[in-house]
């Protein structure tokens, strides 16, 4: 899968900030890359760091008091030492964003037709009217009809999903090599999530750009992913291929947070197993594994003194946990073994519709 | 079944007005909105009826409604046999006793100048329970422990707990009355996932425990399904299916509820690349101007002539499943002539 | 990008059969306030200047070197010397004992005032922000009307129908200091009586008198308590404006505003007559302002609590 250079790729990122209580170090030694074509997810609860992990990259954060350590190779260039006049040059153009909330990432009082094309004009070079052409263009491939017509609206004048459309084609205007979706489908409706991520699967496929999703949500992450990132605490505890990762999950937390999950079609309706206790703050993070205090899984003394190493325990597959979860309970925690087999799912069989029909009339 | 429900609700109108009428332009003020248009249901004693749907479909307003925390503008609400929109302001007080309300955000819905203590002794200095200050704190703590939390943190202020640890306080503080029902409006939408599971739990013993009757709001259908024993589909100020959970899943009878269905992802890669999906288009039209006819016709893959014509009812399809579209059927009242011109946009 | 924002609050607490408790320090929360106000250098400079001023004033005479009568006429302007710390005016009166005895009336009346206006003016926004409707319009039409008249016409007025008086110049400066509160507490009203805990609390079945007093008012308090501080500056300002013109505290009463309006007479005899008393008003309307700001930021649950309790369980921008 990863026969290609990456893209993108990441060692041994730390980020730290001062704070009044102490030093929160909120991500502490994260490696990844991303190759071209490729859908790296990044999921965890809030405050586990999977945010700025990515937003660290381009110095989204402010700095001080955020100090950033390690290596981010976009290419050839490694991103960390550069200055925030050099970032310039990256962000937008080489790594673009969509983020969260699609009424607060767009300036309310200019057109999207200025949002559009301010960055293309500014990083392409593009004449005025190049610029237009390359907008109504972007709008037209994140499908919003009658693009050219809408570029002299503002906003407000935008639902909610075609918004996020729009933060989306400002995200590929300058045809980064790397998108970095963080929660870009979290402020929406399901069915509208369900045309975005359609979207943005299309258009990967079209542009074969490197994206780096962000979400804490696992039922986005199973249809979007090809390989997954847990985070928790600041540090990757599990990392996996997509399907390795729901069907045979080997970290306690992995397996902790797919057991509390209901799952749509699990008829069941067998108690969910929550995770007991809250995840460390960053500024007191305790001795070894920061998740030891939450473990459900028998743990030995090192669990409480020695912080666990990321070790694979299948090729492709690592943990950062001293304790593998047995296959058997990783295959019974995984919400496979809660649905029915796949293609059996009766919500899309076409016949039960066309009967209703047929007794119309 | 054949036992009286404990609420009832009956073809509940809720509309905002729709804003002032601008000196500048002339012509009649803007419409209201229809947030809740015709909505019923009903839900048997210690039961759990799922209120499920998108933002702005009114399934929060009809829940302030059942409370008349919003005031219905036509329909009724029957609880326990008694017509909750005929109240006076003493029996309304007393209709609160019995029916309480737990919030989305567990932040916002504490006062944040009141600790955790004082918020739940003072639902029981409201109706008058538990004797004195001193009864009332014992039972405050009792109520803490329930919910699992320690009795000592009574002494706290909300800004010192976590969000579950807070939304617990919540349930205590509706527990606090003593209820019969409690309307939860998306109660874990501001959790993270491993503790929303705890919260699921939480309110799936305590109704084991106490007999209680829930509301259960949510846009996360997953979830619905994992508390509900009945599930209502909501689009639009409308309720357009009602079913058994299993039911729902299984056969779903509307369109939109079968869009929704197979626009949940579904945290199972292999399921994730055998689905069908039935993606929408467009989005959601307007509650001040909704379309003539069937309100999901705009966006219906199934849509034809009749759907702008008549407005169906809700019919049953199955036992203890209803469904309101044509395809079952063209059951509904139709569309004065004059209203359903703009159905050819479809 | 609640990433960073997160906070201490609890681990798994093992204590009590698995029941669950935060973790963070609690301490009463007016002993919070007061730690971040003093933690504010500036805020609590201001408040030690005001304790002070308040003390003077309520000595006043007992701290003056020299009897408010005493007069010297031999020593006419004389500069600030070690008998006459701030020189000595036309009629040879010591004026640092003038300024000293002189802050009770300007305190006086300031406080006087602005307490009216402060309980007037919260309890008519109370009553405009919560019933809303008409009531709201009318008394907020009423207080657009009081507010833009002129303090000194409106003083001048008084005084000319019931004569020079101090109530009259206290009334003045209340009558138009009311709008303020009004404003401030009608706003904060609005707000808060949308809040979800405000609905919360109603849907257990409380009261409007009961959501009023004991959820309403607590949360004006703080933007109240505010503008009660800035207010105090601008009325000893508005009392010397006054005293100026000559419809303020009227002699034989010494006042700071009163003492600048003799002084400007006698500019070329003596710089002292006026520094000394614009000094006094100054460091006084400085520290009220300086306390003023602390408290904003100091009660401002928005700069406080929230965003510390926020990032910490609950989710956020970041779930």
């Amino acid at each position: 899968m990863m026969s290609e250079a990456p893209v993108l790729s990441v060692r041994d990122l730390e980020v730290s900030f001062a704070t009044k209580r102490g030093v929160a170090r909120v991500v502490r030694g994260v490696s990844y890359e991303v190759a071209a074509g490729e859908t790296l997810a990044i999921v965890g609860e809030s405050g586990s760091g999977k945010s700025v992990s990515t937003l660290a990259l381009t110095k989204l954060i402010p700095i001080p008091p955020g100090r950033v350590t390690g290596q981010a190779l976009l290419g050839d260039d490694d991103l960390v030492p550069l200055s925030e006049r050099q970032l310039l040059e990256y962000r937008g153009t080489r790594v673009g964003y969509v983020f969260q909330d699609p009424m607060t990432s767009l300036n309310p009082v200019h057109t999207i037709g200025r949002q559009l094309t301010e960055h293309t004009r500014y990083h392409l070079g593009l004449s005025e009217s190049q610029a237009r052409e390359r907008a109504v263009e972007l709008l037209e491939q994140v499908g919003i009809p009658a693009a050219e017509s809408r570029l002299d609206d503002h906003p407000h004048q935008f639902s909610g999903g075609m918004r996020q459309r729009v933060v989306i084609a400002i995200g590929l205007a300058c045809d980064p090599d790397v998108l970095i979706a963080d929660e870009a489908t979290t402020a929406l409706d399901v069915t509208t999530q369900a045309q975005i991520l359609d979207l943005v699967r299309r258009l990967q496929r079209e542009r074969g750009m490197a994206v780096v999703w962000i979400t804490h949500d696992l039922g986005v992450v199973a249809g979007i992913a090809d390989r997954v990132l847990v985070m928790y605490a600041g540090e990757v505890v599990e990392q996996a291929g997509v399907d390795t990762l729901f069907d045979l999950p080997r970290h306690p937390y992995t397996v902790g947070l797919l057991e509390s999950l209901p799952v749509l079609g699990d008829l069941e309706r067998r108690d969910l197993t929550a995770i007991p206790g809250l995840p460390p703050p960053p500024t007191h993070l305790p001795e070894g594994c920061a998740f030891h205090p939450r473990c459900a899984f028998r743990h030995d003394e090192r669990c409480a003194t020695e912080r666990p190493p990321l070790t694979e325990v299948a090729p492709g597959h690592s943990i950062r946990s001293f304790y593998a979860v047995p296959e058997e309970a990783a295959r019974a925690a995984s919400t496979a073994a809660r649905l029915p087999e796949p293609g059996s799912d009766r919500t899309t069989d076409p016949e039960g519709r066309d009967d209703a029909r047929s007794g119309r009339t | 079944m054949s036992e009286e429900p404990l609420i009832a609700v009956d073809d509940l109108e809720v509309h905002f007005p729709g804003g002032p009428r601008s000196i500048l332009r002339r012509g009649s003020p803007p419409p209201p909105v229809r947030a809740v248009d015709g909505v019923s249901f009903e839900i048997r004693r210690g039961e759990t009826l799922g209120l499920v749907g998108e933002s702005g479909c009114g399934k929060s307003t009809t829940g302030l409604a059942l409370l008349r925390l919003v005031e219905p503008t036509a329909g009724s609400v029957t609880f326990d046999g008694r017509d909750v929109r005929a109240l006076s302001r003493r029996e309304l007080r007393t209709l609160r006793r019995r029916v309480a309300m737990i919030f989305q955000d567990p932040y916002a819905s504490l006062d944040p100048r009141m600790t955790v203590g004082d918020a739940i002794t003072e639902a029981m200095v409201i109706h008058d329970l538990h004797g004195d200050g001193k009864g009332r704190r014992r039972r405050a703590g009792e109520l803490l422990e329930r919910v699992g939390l320690h009795p000592d943190v009574a002494e706290r202020y909300p800004h010192e707990f976590s969000g579950g640890q807070r939304q617990r306080v919540g349930i205590a503080r509706a527990l606090a009355v003593e209820p019969d029902f409690i309307v939860c409006d998306e109660p874990i939408a501001a959790l993270d996932v491993s503790i929303q599971a705890s919260v699921m739990n939480l309110l799936a013993e305590l109704q084991a425990d106490l007999g209680l009757t829930y509301l259960f709001i949510a846009h996360d259908l997953a979830a619905v399904q994992h508390v509900s024993d009945r599930i209502a589909v909501m689009y639009l100020g409308r309720i357009v299916e009602q079913a058994d959970r299993e039911q729902l899943y299984r056969s779903p009878g509307h369109p939109y509820t079968q869009a929704l269905l197979s626009a949940i992802p579904v945290p199972s890669p292999a399921h994730e690349r055998e689905r069908r999906r039935t993606l929408l288009e467009g989005d959601v039209p307007s509650p001040m101007d909704p379309p003539s006819g069937c309100r999901f016709r705009t966006r219906c893959p199934e849509v034809f002539e009749a759907c702008g014509r008549v407005d169906p009812a809700l019919q049953e399809v199955a036992e203890q499943h209803h469904v309101a579209c044509l395809l079952h059927g063209e059951v509904g009242t139709e569309v004065p002539r004059s209203e359903h011109r703009d159905a050819a946009r479809t | 990008m609640s990433d960073q924002e997160q906070q201490p609050t609890d681990a798994p607490e093992p204590r009590g059969a698995g029941l669950e408790q935060p973790e963070i320090e609690h301490r009463p929360r007016w002993r919070e306030t007061l730690s971040v106000l003093m933690s504010n250098r500036l805020a609590a400079v201001g408040l030690v200047v005001l304790v002070v001023m308040v003390v003077t004033a309520i000595l006043g005479h007992r701290l003056a070197p020299y009897a408010l009568d005493a007069q010297d006429l031999t020593r006419r302007f004389d500069p600030p010397s070690a008998d006459h710390w701030f020189g000595t005016d036309d009629l040879g009166q010591d004026v640092f004992s003038r300024v000293v005895i002189g802050a009770r009336s300007s305190l006086l009346v300031a406080g006087v005032s602005v307490g009216i206006s402060m309980v007037v003016g919260t309890l008519l926004g109370l009553l405009a922000g919560y019933r809303g409707g008409w009531m709201d319009s009318t008394l907020m039409r009423t207080m657009d009307v009081l507010f833009a008249f002129p303090v000194v016409l409106l003083a001048i007025a008084l005084v000319a129908v019931f004569g020079p008086s101090l109530r009259n110049t206290m009334l003045a400066i209340a009558v138009v200091f009311t709008p303020i509160f009004a404003r401030v507490v009608r706003g904060s009203v609005l707000s808060v009586r949308e809040q979800l805990y405000v609905r919360a609390v109603r849907s257990l079945g409380a009261g409007d008198l009961r959501i009023v007093l004991r959820h309403v008012l607590p949360n004006v308090a703080a933007p109240v308590l505010v503008q009660t501080s800035l207010s105090l500056a601008f009325a000893i300002l508005t009392e010397a404006a006054l005293s100026y013109v000559g419809v303020g505290v009227q002699p034989p009463t010494p006042a700071w505003g009163s003492m600048l309006s003799d002084a400007q007479r006698y500019m070329a005899q003596g710089w002292w007559l006026s520094v000394f008393p614009g000094l006094a008003i100054f460091v006084t309307v400085m520290s009220f302002n300086l306390l003023g700001d602390g408290l904003r930021d100091a009660l401002d649950p928005q700069q406080r609590s929230i965003i510390e309790a926020r990032g910490a369980g609950a989710k956020d921008g970041d779930a």
